[in-house]
């Protein structure tokens, strides 16, 4: 580009060197942080300024600031990195050690970013819209919760009144139907059958599964309730209708190979969930004996194990979700992951037996890790603190690993496609970006990030309910996601952090702040004005600066295409055309480069 | 299982069923007519709604101790809520989605999101410093009782319906008649008028509109003064028919709404309408599927209990998306490279 017009990039001068000023800023900002939140200071002269709400808000964001400042100024190589750990691995624990609440805040921070990274792979990378998000967040925290607590015993006790059937052929058929199922559901991804295979895949099916819940209806109990003919007869009428009406489609002469493909997808889909179901309740059989040894869940060493169980099931959730809805885009998709994402929460609030329905799990047991409790308690950490510390470290750590993992997709095959595809579905079609898998991969990726995250959560908050998984989440992962940049990594968790602060410390300051004017009446406090806090940001970046705060250059190209556009089309086509200059300078409305982009941007298209 | 309890059961389920879906198909309604001009789902629209249903229980609450009739007072509050909603509209229209006419579809949509959660906690607010949270409708006492009821002389289509065991109460049937009436008209502005047919140009193509000489961003604001107008309508007859409101209970009506309007086939008005009335019909019969257990004697459809009710409409609209994408009434749309 700027060898045909030099005078086009007006390269920006290297920033000055603050290699001071950010060493300074560490310095002070430290030194404030841990001022006030020390016993000895908070109890002397300076104690009731340094208790205010918004003093203490503000200093913690300014503290905060510094990773953020060590990321973006110009300064030696030591000073950056030792601004970041030293914030990071020291300060910030120090002054964790004197209020837990500050450990808490930077964990709730750290989640959101990683949840924030997750929706980004899916919104800012992958183009899809994905408004039930938090789904996957409260599959990784059932996945834990339900088995680290209470609520397992009950589990178990319940499998041991009710055994419907030995422990092992309900092993063996679960895995059968587990494997089964996901074989076709994979198998029919392919797409290559012609309608008559199609007829014979899906009327297989439908007969397999109506046999197997007709032998299976008092034998095998799925839920709390047997399966009883009613229920059958509800679900497989409609599906015969709904056969038959494709039988007189067909007759008509229309196409049905793709309705057929979908039905059996969805066939197939139910049977792994129902193998699943039966796995998961034979082990509950085989443990059933044991069920007062586990009044309290697993052994938390299960944890370790359970990390990569999240990842696990959080992804084939997404998978699961995403597979019969990807053919979908835009506006449609946004509308039924949303509804995807109700309805688990709604099955979450409604299957008592498995979630305890809205009263929640509690408590949910966590990791023990005696080295690292024995290296807290040197550090000068109190025996309560301990757990913190670790979920703080963990965090930490998990978050560096989810940040990587991005780093490296975005410059791999898969992330570029993901671009290509967010760009425009057709054409990366065309280039051989197979769709759907792709999509896949980012729903799954994007899912897996938030069940690691889920189990995190669960084990910190020791209680989880449905109410944790509202949509609202959702939408607050999206505004962070929006404020940072879509598809900018450390813009999104600027956002993430900024939308936490705000949510956790600043809105609540203003709300203890303001709650003893009289005139402010008890429901207007500020400190729940959340939604009010997400909308203006969703507007205002939406309007002003849709590239989000810390934008990602790609994407700023692209978001600004209309102002750069005569500049544009004027290199575009003098690759092509050889007389791009000529053209682009006279602004020519009918420039052939630029009129499909209009059209494009005008019918929206894939976006 | 007795045929003789169950079929005025039945009938009772479809009849609440239609009053609600009459709320649903109007809403429905907004969201095919301003997807079909600008291609976006208006989000926002759900607290345009329940401004109206806010508008409404306020000129009730003032109007309370005035002695004029109650159908006069009811013709206030619709009026007051058609001009405060439709101005609202216009105005959200004119800030949040112009500036963004051209942007990639998922910005305006993104914005649409926002401006609902800000109207959501700008209502909460300012019925806030009055020290309310829920509003109930003080509505006229002739609105409260039973439409028909035993002893006073009821001809025609009322007869009819107390003769086959219908339980229906006098709002209900307002409802009904001024869900039909603006049906009527809209039908009539949307087919007959120069206006309707300049909407229905811009909606088909804008640019093409335009070298026609049609004002397409004056098209579009006068599609949102009529949406906003007819979503005050429906949140005064919402809030007539559930009593009890707050600033964020939009959300749910709102997303039945669309899955209403998805069912129908999104662009399609008469679709919007047929969809709106099935989703009523469908969620009703969800709702009272424990008490058709009962009566049945399955203890599985008993156990089935009103938390379901939202998860169905969820359920009809993943299944319609993925198996007809079009809706019952929609036309299909090839997308153009």
């Amino acid at each position: 580009m700027t060898a045909i017009n030099p005078a086009q990039p007006n390269r920006a001068k290297p920033a000055p060197d603050r290699t001071i000023l950010l060493v300074l800023f560490f310095v002070i900002t430290s030194v404030l942080l841990l001022a006030s939140h020390n016993q000895n200071v908070l109890n002397g002269s300076l104690g009731g300024v340094l208790r205010n709400p918004i003093l203490e808000a503000v200093v913690v964001s300014l503290f905060l600031a510094n990773v953020l400042f060590a990321y973006l100024w110009r300064a030696a190589p030591w000073a950056r990195a030792l601004v970041g750990i030293g914030s990071l691995l020291l300060v910030l624990p120090m002054a964790g050690r004197e209020d837990t609440s500050l450990l808490d805040l930077s964990i709730q921070i750290m989640i959101f970013s990683a949840l924030a990274l997750g929706l980004n792979i899916v919104v800012g990378l992958a183009g899809l819209l994905d408004l039930g998000y938090v789904a996957f967040f409260a599959v990784g925290a059932y996945t834990w919760g339900i088995f680290a607590s209470p609520r397992f015993t009950e589990l178990l006790k319940y499998a041991n009144e009710n055994p419907g059937a030995a422990g092992g052929p309900t092993l063996l058929l679960g895995v059968l139907t587990l494997l089964a199922g996901l074989c076709l559901y994979v198998l029919l991804q392919r797409r290559q059958f012609n309608t008559r295979a199609a007829w014979i895949i899906t009327v297989a099916l439908s007969a397999a599964l109506f046999a197997w819940f007709w032998i299976g209806r008092g034998i095998f109990t799925l839920g709390e309730q047997r399966w009883s003919p009613t229920v059958l007869w509800l679900i497989f009428v409609p599906l015969v209708i709904y056969l038959v009406s494709l039988v007189v489609k067909q007759q008509r002469g229309r196409e049905v190979r793709s309705d057929l493909l979908g039905v059996s997808r969805m066939l197939s889909a139910v049977g792994g969930v129902v193998g699943l179901m039966l796995v998961i309740r034979s082990i509950n059989l085989f443990l059933s004996a044991r069920a007062a040894g586990l009044a309290s869940g697993i052994d938390p060493n299960f944890f370790w194990l359970f990390l990569a169980l999240s990842i696990m099931a959080a992804a084939i959730v997404g998978v699961l979700i995403g597979l019969p809805v990807l053919k979908l885009k835009g506006d449609y998709l946004a509308i039924i992951t949303l509804g995807l994402g109700e309805v688990i929460r709604v099955l979450a609030n409604n299957l008592d037996l498995y979630t305890a329905g809205s009263q929640g799990i509690t408590p949910i047991k966590s990791a023990a890790v005696p080295w690292f409790n024995s290296l807290a308690g040197l550090l000068g950490f109190s025996e309560d603190q301990y757990y913190l510390l670790f979920l703080y470290v963990l965090v930490l750590v998990v978050v560096g690993i989810i940040l990587l993992v991005n780093v490296r997709l975005d410059r791999s095959r898969i992330g570029r496609a993901w671009i290509a595809i967010r760009d425009d579905e057709v054409a990366a079609q065309a280039m051989g970006v197979p769709l759907v898998q792709t999509k896949l991969i980012a729903f799954a990726t994007g899912a897996s990030f938030a069940g690691v995250m889920g189990m995190i959560f669960a084990a910190k908050q020791t209680f989880i309910s449905p109410e944790s998984f509202n949509l609202f989440q959702s939408i607050g992962v999206l505004s962070m996601v929006i404020l940072g940049g879509m598809g900018s990594f450390p813009g999104v968790i600027l956002g993430a952090t900024v939308v936490t602060l705000l949510n956790l410390r600043i809105l609540p300051g203003l709300g203890e702040a303001t709650a003893n004017i009289p005139w402010i009446p008890q429901q207007v406090n500020p400190g729940q004005l959340q939604r009010l806090v997400f909308g203006v940001i969703l507007v205002t970046i939406m309007l002003l600066r849709p590239e989000g705060l810390l934008p990602n250059k790609r994407r700023v190209l692209e978001l600004h295409h209309d102002e750069n556009q005569e500049d544009d089309s004027a290199q575009g086509n003098a690759g092509a055309l050889g007389t791009g200059q000529s053209l682009g300078n006279t602004g020519d409305v009918y420039s052939p480069g630029k009129a499909p982009i209009k059209e494009n941007d005008r019918s929206g298209g894939a976006k | 299982m007795d045929l003789a309890t169950l079929l005025p059961f039945l009938v009772n389920v479809i009849v609440g069923g239609l009053v609600l879906g009459f709320v649903f198909a109007f809403f429905a309604l907004v969201y095919t007519m301003v997807y079909g001009v600008l291609q976006l789902i208006n989000f926002a629209h759900s607290e345009v709604f329940v401004t109206g249903a806010v508008v409404g229980f306020e000129v009730f609450r003032i109007l309370a101790p005035n002695p004029m009739n109650g159908y006069l007072k009811l013709l206030i509050a619709l009026l007051s809520a058609m001009v405060i909603s439709g101005g609202l509209n216009v105005l959200i229209e004119r800030l949040a989605y112009r500036p963004l006419r051209n942007a990639p579809k998922l910005v305006p949509l993104i914005t649409a999101i926002g401006v609902s959660l800000i109207l959501q906690d700008v209502l909460r607010v300012i019925e806030g410093f009055q020290g309310r949270f829920d509003l109930t409708y003080t509505l006229p006492d002739a609105f409260g009782v039973k439409f028909c009821a035993e002893g006073s002389s009821c001809v025609g289509v009322g007869n009819f319906l107390r003769t086959i065991g219908v339980d229906l109460q006098v709002k209900d049937v307002i409802l009904i008649v001024v869900a039909l009436i603006s049906l009527t008209v809209l039908n009539y502005v949307v087919n007959r008028t120069r206006l309707g047919k300049a909407i229905r140009a811009v909606a088909q193509d804008r640019v093409t509109a335009g070298l026609m000489g049609i004002d397409s961003n004056l098209m579009i604001s006068a599609t949102f003064l009529i949406g906003g107008a007819l979503g005050g309508i429906s949140g005064v007859l919402y809030g007539m028919k559930v009593g009890t409101l707050n600033a964020y209970s939009g959300f749910e009506p709102g997303l039945v709404a669309f899955t209403a309007a998805v069912l129908g086939g999104i662009g399609s008005i008469p679709g919007a309408v047929l969809g709106g009335l099935l989703i009523g019909v469908i969620q009703k019969l969800v709702s009272v599927m424990s008490v058709l257990g009962d009566l049945v004697g399955s203890k599985n459809l008993a156990t089935i209990d009103d938390s379901y009710s939202k998860m169905g409409a969820f359920v009809v609209l993943v299944l319609i998306l993925i198996f007809k994408p079009t809706g019952l009434l929609g036309k299909s749309n090839t997308e153009k490279v």
